[in-house]
């Protein structure tokens, strides 16, 4: 009986893998594209713009996930912006996320010598050429390890959006437990099973490109 | 009219004026050498002839154009401005080749393969023809350098401007920075900040002596070396002479 409901609930957790993929997919390239944005704003835009961004990251990374999930999706609306479950789990998920990432990018960037930048120029490169051809190659290299792990982060913290009522892995145990519950430890466990075994394989593969476009020289060795 | 000339150049940094009313002049393919004790603002001096320094006071034109005019586009000029840092400033991320033709891609839009071609034949010209594909972490410092001096190279300039190009190399790697260096005497204009008294001797057609943020004096390496007119000038030069090997110094 048990077995059997866990059967036919096979499908319906596989629904929900989809799901919590793509909020990690979007929530990633959310956050990505907008926390390249504000670290590179951070280091080179004007005053006020870099103020700014800095108080947009340390609010962001001040809030819980769950408060954002709510705040967008039950908030925003009572001043007349709606959007659905699933996309304010992106939005939360990726402006989050983009704070984080923007101090990674930021930490990377600091770390390239200033010296570069004046080679840049001394070559007529103006700055956003500069920024492009010399240190945004770098600091993408330079930021894998710190991207990789900011991630498996979003990647776990997508089972928060079940607080919403996104129907991803999560709320779709919670369908399986409710349905019978003593299915609930077997569920759960299997919802954790697929979820390592995604934060693993997500790690094997970004590790092998940090490899691959690792900058010549700078590789860590092993030491005794 | 002169193709460099730099007129009255003050800076401070701070409360710390680093630079005192230089000016000097420099014809095509003309070499001068800039010595003088350290702090003494040469550096600075360099970095303000290609504005990644802005001087506080005083102008500098470039084939009849003002560079200190902040209408003049920087960008345009600094191509005709090579710039040898003593650190290489290198980029990491990329090749020797493509450290050098960076520049010509990006900046010169040329198109990748001939912009890479002339990058290789710069490459030969310092001697690094072999190490092409490496990247700068696996090259000697005497070979950043020389592939600093093929980037510069490549952007056709009027001028190089070499600060303290052997300062950070190891004694027996300075020289075959130093022979790139005598190989381009006479082609392209160079000025060059240095402690090597042999390079500024034999190769400069004339030598500047700073201290304190202004010119001492400046005359070609025979007369500076043999006949300095100053007491000051005399006795810098022996003192560097004796610490740098040079045998007769004269004065």
């Amino acid at each position: 009986m048990a077995l059997e409901t866990l059967i036919e609930s096979l499908p319906s957790l596989f629904d929900g893998l989809l799901i919590t993929l793509l909020l990690t997919a979007f929530g990633i390239l959310l956050g990505t594209t907008l926390g390249i944005v504000l670290a590179t704003g951070r280091s080179y835009a004007s005053r006020p713009l870099a103020y700014l961004i800095l108080i947009y990251e340390k609010v962001l990374r001040g809030i819980p996930l769950l408060v954002l999930f709510f705040l967008i999706y039950f908030g925003l609306p009572q001043i007349g912006i709606n959007f659905n479950a699933l996309t304010a789990a992106v939005l939360g998920l990726g402006l989050r996320s983009s704070a984080y990432q923007a101090q990674i990018y930021r930490g990377a960037i600091n770390s390239i010598p200033e010296g570069q930048i004046h080679a840049a120029y001394s070559l007529g490169m103006n700055k956003l050429k500069a920024i492009r051809h010399v240190i945004m190659p770098q600091m993408l290299r330079l930021s894998i390890p710190g991207w990789s792990n900011e991630f498996t982060i979003l990647l776990k913290d997508t089972s928060l959006a079940f607080g919403i009522g996104v129907i991803e892995l999560m709320r779709q145990g919670r369908y399986i437990q409710v349905r019978d519950p003593d299915l609930v430890l077997v569920v759960f466990l299997l919802i954790a099973l697929i979820f390592f075994l995604l934060v693993f394989t997500a790690n094997k593969i970004l590790r092998y490109v940090e490899k691959k476009y690792q900058m010549a020289g700078y590789q860590t060795e092993a030491h005794r | 009219m002169a193709m460099l000339e730099v007129k009255d150049i003050y800076k401070a940094y701070g409360n710390v004026e680093v630079l005192k009313g230089v000016s000097f002049t420099m014809e095509k393919e003309e070499t001068k050498v800039i010595i003088g004790p350290s702090g003494t603002g040469k550096s600075t001096l360099l970095r303000c002839i290609n504005q990644l320094s802005l001087p506080n006071k005083g102008q500098v034109w470039l084939d009849g154009e003002e560079i200190t005019n902040p209408k003049t586009n920087i960008n345009k000029i600094r191509e005709k401005i090579g710039f040898v840092f003593q650190d290489f400033n290198l980029f990491n991320h990329l090749t020797a080749l493509r450290n050098v033709s960076i520049g010509l891609e990006k900046v010169k839009r040329i198109e990748k393969e001939a912009a890479q071609t002339r990058a290789m034949q710069e490459l030969t010209r310092v001697g690094l023809e072999a190490q092409a594909s490496q990247y700068p972490a696996q090259l000697s410092g005497g070979q950043k350098q020389r592939v600093g001096i093929a980037r510069a190279l490549a952007m056709d300039p009027d001028v190089i401007l070499f600060d303290e190009p052997t300062s950070a190399l190891d004694p027996e790697l300075i020289g075959d920075v130093l022979d790139v260096m005598k190989s381009l005497a006479g082609k392209v204009a160079m000025l060059v900040v240095t402690h090597e008294m042999g390079f500024a001797r034999n190769v400069a057609d004339e030598i500047i002596f700073m201290e304190g943020g202004v010119i001492v004096e400046q005359g070609p390496p025979k007369e500076m070396f043999t006949n300095a007119k100053l007491a000051r000038t005399r006795e810098f030069l022996g003192r560097i002479g004796a610490l740098y090997g040079e045998e007769e110094t004269g004065g």
